[in-house]
């Protein structure tokens, strides 16, 4: 035969590390976020190494497969709805009398269930940054260039 | 002294805003020049023989660094990126109409 | 019930934050299932910002100075948010011009294909205007300043073509070295002072004394907030963005963007923080003038019709800065009338260039002529424009020069004086030259067939030419004494702004 069918991704070795992988980066992301106040990294980091995971898969499997499981609209809603959770937590803030004001129970400090509204901040962060970030990878991936010569 | 890198980083960055003439090393010149920024406001924040600013239980603290501009540094950075990614893709759209990368040959608004 | 007692009175100011920011985002989720759903809801969003902004006028007079504590931490260890009455005017004008423009974009964005993404950066722009106008925070300042300025990057390379791409890659460039050279100048002012308040970095200021340190400090706020604002020589960038935005975003860029992020953030910081020495006020007078004759000799000759307003605009912001930078009670209150009126007739000026667009489809001076037959709205409404520009009396624009003129005689700068007079007249010429181009004369053969715009078009034009037409009634005493006055004091106070702030922590 001469001509070897394409298939989309990388070589076998990529592909089998990457399904060992993906999982561990996607947890160790969620980890960072949640225990943003009692060690360095919150929302923004976390958020990005969500976003890793994704585009990790992407990288390695092609963007169908990708795409399947998180296709363009979901991330575009994900990201929307993290932007609303962070203004609804910062408007509720007012009902205790001041905008942003830590209003929820805040337990023994160390703990994992402490600091209020802290750990809700940074979920809320994590999906704009997470999402958004792979949305901009999936629109610049998708964009078909078609150069027009003058 | 340290700070005397920052500037140095910081006129490397310029001088690729300034002198070449693909858009994407002038793209990588604000890349620079936004590091050398942060990188000036973190050293700012230093302390003579500080640690890192995180309490743990039960550990009595001496000298911490100062946190403050650590999470400002972490805010800019989220909006270097912002404007990276947006620079970005103008670029790539540019080039879908112009067909080409060279500033002197994008010169079509002139007067 | 007097405002002290409403339940809203305290938590009125993150709301100018919050509803624009809130709406942008709601807009973003569900404006492309619902048809009618981003024309509407935008709509209601700046409504309620304009009726806030202009509540908040009578809250000043009765409670004074407010100052709101983000999250409840005491200043300086939190953020604050301040209003008083310059913060009040500068809301008050942005939210007008931006309703406006909210309602003449209704029928002028059908052309392009995705209305919901302009209201989604539009409103994230509001945001942003209104948060660096509010904030009593350095740092906020700088956040929400690139919050306004990356949407108005996006909004430049709305419709994306070439000129649109290459226009915004320009202003994208500049715009992020001077966002780094003001993120470098607040670095140093946090070194020397070691806080991040306004309030507190004035006080620290007046006990360790200035020094080198704070000249140049001021040196960078000067090149980054002046370029954002369009002084001469950081001006590049204006007069291609501005002609290549969809003309709703011209309006709001010109009026009220390069006022809200530029002028406004710089004489806050110069007058209030670093307070003004001789030498800053020299400068600032020096790149004033320079700018209003370079502004008004490019303007001559253009023939592209937004590009010689954007040129236009350069000059007018010379007079602010040029009457700002006085430093004397007058001079603060010319500058700053200037800028209402400017905000209201130059996005006038655009919203018209704008209908000019859809009904004949250029903009190229050469090609039009006699449009006031087919298009009377915008023919008149342009006339009341170009005319109070220029400054012929009674419209608002006469009565705002003629006190720039007469600061400058009073404070014996009589060479500034002569420029500013100079500069009028030019204005005057090619104004006229635009009218005459474009309005009067022949009906050439290609435009036989154009009609008027549509209702919500002709509405914002109709609305902004009243507002230039009367806009001469703030000079009379008892509304000037609420409105322009209180705003003046404040920038006047300067450096016991401190004072002001500490006192009003409740």
């Amino acid at each position: 035969m001469n001509k070897k069918i394409k298939q989309p991704g990388m070589t076998l070795i990529v592909k089998t590390i990457t399904r060992l992988t993906v999982g561990l980066i996607l947890l160790y992301g969620i980890y960072i976020v949640t225990h943003g106040h009692l060690s360095p990294g919150g929302g923004f980091p976390g958020g990005v190494i969500i976003a890793l995971s994704f585009i990790h898969l992407m990288l390695a499997f092609g963007k169908d497969l990708a795409l399947k499981k998180l296709s363009e609209k979901l991330a575009a809603f994900f990201e929307s709805l993290g932007a609303i959770m962070f203004l609804t937590i910062a408007l509720l803030g007012i009902a205790g009398g001041y905008f942003f004001f830590n209003f929820v129970f805040k337990g023994r400090p160390f703990n994992l269930f402490s600091a209020g509204i802290i750990p809700l901040c940074n979920i809320a962060i994590c999906f704009k940054v997470g999402a958004g970030l792979f949305a901009v990878f999936v629109a610049l991936i998708l964009l078909k260039i078609t150069i027009k010569r003058e | 002294m340290i700070y005397l890198m920052c500037l140095i980083l910081f006129s490397v960055g310029i001088y690729c805003i300034l002198v070449k003439r693909n858009l994407i090393k002038i793209i990588i010149g604000i890349g620079i020049v936004e590091y050398a920024v942060n990188l000036f406001f973190i050293l700012v924040g230093y302390r003579a023989e500080g640690r890192a600013p995180i309490l743990i239980e039960k550990q009595v603290v001496q000298n911490m660094v100062d946190p403050l501009p650590q999470a400002l540094i972490l805010t800019a950075i989220v909006i270097g990126l912002a404007v990276t990614v947006l620079i970005v893709s103008i670029a790539v759209r540019i080039y879908e109409k112009y067909g080409t990368f060279d500033i002197t040959k994008i010169k079509r608004l002139r007067g | 019930m007097s405002p002290a007692q409403l339940p809203i009175t305290y938590d009125l100011l993150p709301l100018f934050v919050a509803i624009p920011l809130g709406s942008a985002f709601l807009v973003s989720l569900f404006g492309k299932k619902l048809r009618g759903f981003p024309d509407t809801f935008s709509n209601l969003a700046t409504f309620s910002l304009l009726s806030l902004s202009l509540f908040s006028l009578l809250l000043i007079k009765r409670l004074g100075t407010i100052v709101y504590k983000v999250g409840g931490w005491i200043p300086p260890i939190g953020i604050c948010m301040v209003l008083d009455s310059l913060t009040s005017f500068m809301l008050v004008t942005i939210n007008l011009v931006a309703f406006l423009v909210t309602i003449y974009s209704i029928s002028y964005m059908e052309r392009y294909t995705a209305k919901w993404k302009f209201y989604t950066l539009f409103l994230l722009m509001l945001a942003g205007m209104n948060g660096v106008i509010v904030t009593g925070d350095m740092f906020n300042l700088f956040v929400f300043l690139e919050i306004g300025a990356i949407s108005s990057y996006a909004l430049v390379a709305f419709g994306v073509e070439h000129e649109e791409l290459e226009a915004s890659f320009k202003y994208m460039v500049m715009g992020s070295v001077a966002s780094c050279f003001i993120l470098l100048g607040i670095a140093l002012l946090y070194s020397y002072t070691s806080s991040l308040n306004m309030a507190d970095i004035s006080r620290t200021l007046a006990q360790k004394g200035g020094g080198q340190i704070v000249f140049f400090v001021s040196v960078l706020f000067i090149m980054g907030f002046g370029l954002k604002a369009a002084l001469v020589p950081f001006h590049a960038w204006l007069p291609d963005a501005h002609p290549s935005a969809p003309a709703p975003i011209s309006a709001m860029l010109s009026g009220v963007l390069i006022k809200a992020l530029g002028v406004y953030a710089l004489v806050r910081i110069f007058f209030n923080v670093l307070g003004m020495t001789a030498i800053s006020s020299s400068i600032l007078m020096v790149l004033g003038t320079i700018s209003m004759v370079l502004g008004g000799l490019l303007a001559l000759g253009q023939e592209d019709i937004k590009r010689l307003f954007a040129y236009s605009s350069i000059s007018q912001i010379g007079f602010v800065i040029l009457g700002i930078g006085m430093g004397t009670t007058l001079g603060i209150l010319a500058g700053l009338f200037h800028l209402f009126n400017h905000a209201t007739f130059k996005s006038l000026l655009f919203l018209n260039s704008g209908s000019i667009e859809y009904a004949t489809g250029t903009r190229d001076l050469r090609k039009m002529g006699g449009l006031t037959s087919k298009m009377p709205v915008t023919g008149y409404s342009s006339l009341v424009g170009s005319m109070s520009i220029s400054g012929i009396p009674p419209l608002s624009g006469f009565w705002s020069k003629l006190l720039i003129i007469l600061a400058a005689i009073e404070a014996k700068h009589f060479i500034f004086a002569s420029i500013a007079v100079l500069v009028s007249i030019l204005t005057l010429v090619y104004y006229l030259k635009v009218q005459r181009l474009a309005f009067f004369g022949e009906l050439k053969n290609s435009l036989k067939g154009i009609k008027e715009v549509p209702l919500t078009m002709k509405l914002s034009m109709i609305t902004l030419s009243i507002i230039c037409i009367f806009g001469g009634l703030l000079l009379i005493p008892g509304v000037q004494k609420n409105f322009l006055n209180l705003a003046t004091e404040v920038l006047v106070n300067g450096t016991n702004y401190a004072q002001v702030i500490f006192g009003s922590i409740k």
